[in-house]
């Protein structure tokens, strides 16, 4: 396990180096002048070329890699070009939101397309199961900021239910402490913030868990179907077990394994899809902020951003192949994963 | 499993069949579109702006007053070459490199994983974007932006096939039998590694075209006045309350062409690949 | 008769009157929520070049002279009277006493001195915390800042410049407490302490900017208790959040919302006419449109009228000047080229191109008040051409490539708009038009050369006396409607869009006002 684990961790360094250098070039591929979008259609050439020289952008591309490293091994991503702040604090205010919002999808999608792909699958063939795999496949058909226009204009326009957008009531005389709004409701036991900010996450965390949601219904229901017919199961059955038990003590138990990969797996698709749910919510997270950087050619930034995510993403899979290690025991004895 | 065999399984899967008449009435429209269409789907006329559907204009006209229905019609052609596209650029490379390093174990292997692992690193939307503005917008340039980030999906799926065949017995025999390296990936492994392939680049199609879209919400997609699906929608977005039909309709079409291919993916994978069920 | 009756219904309007006034007495508190597109970006407004920043700054930040707050004419603010010296060259301010900055601390000579000098002086220790933008437009002329007294400030200018004043009412030219300079560094952005009628309180990135009233403000205390800036990027739930009243006021909605919003009871809209100018500049370089015929035969094909009636919905002017009739010095004899496919089909012929020809049309891929929606107005225009045999294929870069790319001249026809800042002809005929302005990266992006046009603009330079400076100025205009080098599209209006709630809303040319006097009905 632990060579396994270390193993891992290299990887992780050796993808770190990878993405480091593929995103400092590909920000610098992508045409446009980022002091020139600094000064706007309103800049004469001076003002643009002497902000690109206090940018340090008329370095050479190995001298500017070079300091950008140097700086970052010093723990330092360096300063945002647009705002002039600290790109590690940039990104860690966003982050959080982007972190309740994304785990608030999980949890809908985990607990709803589970509980769908069990149903179906101990009822295959039934009408709740074809109404449930038809609804995952509208799931998985439909582009995400149309269903999260769609819901804003029926549910906080129409029948005004939720509240339009952001994460609680603006001008709420509040602090945060976690900087998770959620979880400061309920350490400091203010039920009012905790409903306040609920309500404000049902919406987008709905948008944003739908197309997991369908993936790990589908998923759930064919893993349960290869477990049921098993002999184990015809034997619990035949000793006269409940199907209850039978479903949730042996057979979900079993199904389990491709059920976490998937759900793993899609934590990526979340932070990808909370580049739109983000705009159209208003949801100050970090999928709206690095496309916004992107497109001002932030270029400390945009590579702060994509380092963190990809360190995010290999961990969760990380995570994702230990839960394996431990739920399945033919793995403990190649240690390949 | 023989080709015949297969039909016969198809005809009598459900889901495939009903995936399989939507994705040919949207190719048929795409292919004639152009003579059935009410009106040009390029010329504005202002004068009839976002009006709603009627006899005139089924499904309505835009805020340039151009024909809805005509433009999702063009639209169709679009659309399908997207996911045709998207997914081969994704697909040709994607199974050369999950053969090699398959196949050819530690060596190959770990240089192409490693750099697959890279990418995967990135969220596949954000990789599109930074594609799509490297290489500036156009149809041509979404298409190769979603094609190549999810290259590292079918390396992963080849990859894992080719390391369960080659331990195979019919491929351990022909190689013993001095059969050269070549011979055996071209004419042993990889119509084997297909199935698998097959399946998810069906389910891909739709998933292509939706990536397609959310770069087209974002301005990265087709240029102007292009009637591309995922553009059309974005642009209906702004006339929700005054004018649905404008994102109602594009987005319905959307929905279909992805519903076609997932229906028929599924139907698919139950037929080829038990296993995955 | 008719005359009496309108004598009496005058009178009883005076008796009337008073007591409505009574009724319109401004309520103290409330907070107003205003949606808006996006996040600023620094509160430092020396260091700002975006409206986002500038909006919520100017709540906080003064400067020593404003603008009017319905006008561009300057009036007093932090100082109280100025006089420049006979050679024109140095400026004395006469500073208001007894006021405070938020964090307590005096203003006076010294904080003028610091808040200019981390501007101008390379060698000042404060320099270094900060991106320095636009000099030119703003401190740039200032050479030194000397303190005569505590409540008496000079400026030093290596040439005479007259236009110094205006500049100083610029966002560019805030005075900030020395205290918090020093204390907070590269971090006065995000912590900004000024003496304006609004405190900064907090900035949730991204999401809002909390501000509230200053009781210490030196002029006239604001009426509401809080101003929310908070940011929606997509523009239809903008719209949603002032139906459902989660904002008092929504900026930047789409013509189509704007028009809802009117015929919407609940809502005020806002309208004035502005200082901007959308246009399409031809590429004189281009071998096609180097051939005058040729830019006069697209000027001919384009419908500004349907584009203004389509696109904006009635929100704009038709151009046919490089600027606005609001700006002085505007040719109101000038002509425009009629919308005619015939005249267009005639000229093209005339140039050798009965057949028409390939060229790009350059579409922005961002919306501004002075082009609300270019894509649709880039298929407009490609329509129009196409009637007259142009086969124009629409281009559109994202907004950094574009920009670049246009300076570089790399277009054909390109699509974009200038924003007068200080209300003067020069800034758009000098700044736009004139050749010297045609090396990369240009401003001039039709790369138009004229000699005398170009000599007519740089002689009214110098020149002091409006009539006269007007003169060059019409006949310059004169020459751009004959070489057409752009098609000028349209003079937008600013609109601001309300809240019925909300009263006294303010709205400068420039759409960037403080909201000071704002108060809100119960």
């Amino acid at each position: 396990m632990a060579r396994f684990i270390s193993r891992r961790l290299f990887h992780l360094i050796f993808i770190l180096i990878g993405v480091s250098v593929l995103v400092f070039l590909m920000v610098r591929l992508i045409p446009g002048d980022p002091a020139h979008l600094l000064v706007g259609e309103f800049a004469s050439p001076e003002d643009v070329s002497r902000i690109r020289e206090k940018l340090g952008l008329d370095q050479s591309y190995p001298y500017q890699y070079y300091i950008y490293v140097k700086n970052l091994l010093k723990g330092d991503m360096g300063r945002s070009i647009r705002s002039n702040v600290p790109v590690s604090q940039e990104i860690f205010v966003r982050f959080l939101a982007t972190v309740e919002l994304s785990i608030a999808a999980m949890i809908i999608s985990s607990c709803i397309g589970i509980l769908a792909g069990v149903i179906s699958s101990a009822r295959q063939f039934s009408t709740f199961d074809y109404v449930s795999m038809v609804m995952a496949l509208v799931g998985i058909s439909m582009p995400i900021f149309w269903l999260g226009l769609m819901l804003m204009y029926l549910f906080s326009v129409k029948l005004g239910l939720l509240p339009l957008m952001g994460r609680f009531t603006m001008g709420l005389d509040y602090h945060s402490m976690t900087g998770l709004v959620l979880l400061d409701g309920l350490l400091t036991g203010d039920f009012q913030l905790f409903l306040n900010a609920l309500k404000h996450l049902v919406l987008p965390a709905f948008t944003l868990s739908t197309i997991p949601m369908a993936i790990i219904a589908r998923m759930t229901r064919s893993s349960m179907l290869e477990v049921l017919s098993k002999d184990y199961i015809r034997t619990a059955r035949a000793k006269g077990l409940s199907q209850g038990a039978v479903i949730f003590k042996h057979a979900l138990k079993n199904a389990f394994l491709p059920i976490i990969t998937v759900i793993g797996l899609n934590f990526g698709l979340l932070l990808g899809g909370a580049v739109l749910t983000e705009t159209i919510f208003s949801w100050p997270g970090l999928g709206r902020y690095v496309v916004d950087s992107l497109m001002a050619r932030d270029y400390p930034a945009v590579q702060g951003c994509i380092l963190f995510f990809s360190v995010i993403m290999v961990m969760v899979n990380l995570v994702v192949d230990i839960l394996y290690f431990y739920l399945d025991p033919r793995l403990r004895i190649d240690g390949k994963g | 499993m023989e080709k015949a065999e297969i039909l016969v399984e198809l005809k009598k899967n459900k889901s495939a069949m009903a995936g399989l008449v939507i994705i040919a009435m949207l190719v048929a429209l795409a292919v004639i579109g152009p003579w059935i269409s009410p009106y040009h789907p390029l010329i504005p006329d202002p004068i009839n702006r976002l009006k709603g559907p009627s006899w005139a204009h089924l499904f309505g006209t835009d805020s340039l007053g151009r024909d809805i229905l005509s433009r999702v019609i063009y639209g169709s052609r679009i659309s399908i070459i997207i996911g045709l596209i998207a997914v081969s650029i994704s697909l040709i490379p994607g199974t050369l490199l999950g053969l090699l390093s398959g196949f050819y174990g530690r060596k190959v292997d770990e240089p192409i994983m490693r750099t697959m692992d890279i990418m995967l690193a990135f969220p596949a939307i954000l990789l599109a974007i930074f594609i799509t503005a490297i290489l500036g917008p156009s149809l041509l340039n979404t298409m190769i932006a979603v094609g190549i980030v999810y290259i590292p999906h079918y390396a992963r799926i080849v990859r894992s096939s080719v390391l369960s065949l080659k331990e195979q017995l019919f491929v351990q025999a022909v190689r013993s039998l001095g059969g050269s390296n070549l011979r055996i990936i071209a004419l042993h492994i990889f119509p084997n590694t297909l199935p698998p392939i097959i399946v998810y680049a069906t389910l891909g199609m739709g998933t292509a075209v939706l990536q397609a879209a959310a770069l087209g919400f974002l301005g990265l997609g087709a240029q102007p006045p292009t009637p591309e699906w995922g553009a059309m929608l974005s642009e209906g977005r702004q006339y929700i309350q005054n004018a649905p039909h404008v994102a109602a309709f594009p987005g319905l079409a959307i929905f279909m062409l992805v519903l076609g291919f997932n229906l028929f993916g599924d139907g698919l994978r139950d037929i080829l690949d038990p296993s995955l069920r | 008769m008719r005359r009496f009756k309108m004598v009496f219904m005058l009178l009883t309007g005076a008796l009337v009157f008073p007591a409505m006034l009574f009724a319109q007495t401004p309520v103290k508190g409330g907070t107003l929520t205003w949606g808006r597109g996006g996040d600023s970006v620094t509160l430092d407004l020396a260091q700002a070049t975006d409206g986002e920043s500038i909006k919520a700054g100017i709540q906080v930040l003064e400067n020593l002279v404003m603008f009017r707050k319905d006008s561009m004419d300057v009036e007093p603010q932090l100082a109280t009277s100025w006089e420049v010296s006979k050679d024109g060259l140095v400026w004395t301010f006469k500073l208001r006493k007894g006021v405070k900055f938020h964090d307590g601390t005096p203003f006076n000579a010294n904080a003028v001195k610091v808040s200019f000098d981390r501007v101008i002086d390379k060698t000042h220790p404060f320099h270094k915390y900060g991106t320095w933008r636009f000099p030119a437009l703003g401190l740039g002329p200032v050479k030194e800042v000397k303190i005569i007294d505590d409540y008496t400030v000079t400026l030093r200018t290596e040439k005479p410049f007259a236009p110094l004043v205006a500049n100083l009412a610029l966002w560019l030219c805030p005075i900030l407490s020395p205290t918090a300079i020093e204390k907070f560094k590269e971090d006065i952005g995000r912590n900004p302490v000024g003496t304006g009628p609004f405190k900064f309180v907090r900035w949730i990135k991204d999401d809002q900017i909390i501000l509230e009233r200053n009781e210490d403000y030196w002029g006239q205390k604001p009426h509401l208790d809080k101003v929310i800036l908070k940011s929606i990027p997509e523009v239809s739930a903008r719209f949603m959040a002032l139906q459902t009243g989660a904002v008092d006021i929504a900026d930047d909605l789409d013509p189509d919302s704007i028009q809802m919003a009117k015929t919407n009871p609940n809502f005020k809209v806002i309208e004035r006419p502005s200082v901007n100018v959308g246009y399409l500049a031809m590429n004189t370089k281009k071998p096609i449109l180097s051939n005058k015929l040729v830019r006069q035969a697209i000027a001919h094909a384009i419908d500004k009228d349907t584009i203004v009636k389509t696109i904006f919905r009635g929100l704009a002017i038709p151009a046919k000047s490089p600027y606005p009739p609001s700006i002085w010095g505007y040719n109101y004899k000038i002509v425009d080229y009629d919308f005619s496919v015939q005249k267009a089909k005639d000229l093209l012929a005339k140039a050798g191109y009965p057949k028409g020809f390939d060229i790009e049309l350059w579409a922005m891929p961002v919306s501004r008040a002075y082009m609300p929606e270019p894509v649709k107005t880039a298929e407009l225009i490609q329509s129009y051409l196409a009637a007259v045999g142009i086969n124009a294929k629409i281009i559109r870069h994202e907004w950094g490539v574009y920009l670049d790319k246009t300076s570089k001249g790399e277009h054909d026809l390109c699509m974009l708009g200038w924003l007068g800042g200080n209300a003067d002809p020069d800034n758009f005929l000098y700044g736009l038009l004139h050749s010297d302005n045609t090396k990369p990266p240009a401003a001039n992006i039709a790369f138009w050369q004229h000699a005398e046009f170009d000599k007519l603009v740089k002689d009214a330079q110098s020149v002091f006396e409006k009539a006269k400076r007007s003169e060059g100025y019409l006949r310059a205009q004169e020459i751009f409607r004959e070489e057409a080098p752009w098609v000028a599209l349209v003079h937008s209006t600013i609109v601001r869009v309300h809240n019925k709630k909300l009263r006294d809303v303010p709205l400068r040319p420039n759409g960037l006002n403080s909201f000071q006097m704002v108060w809100k009905e119960k």
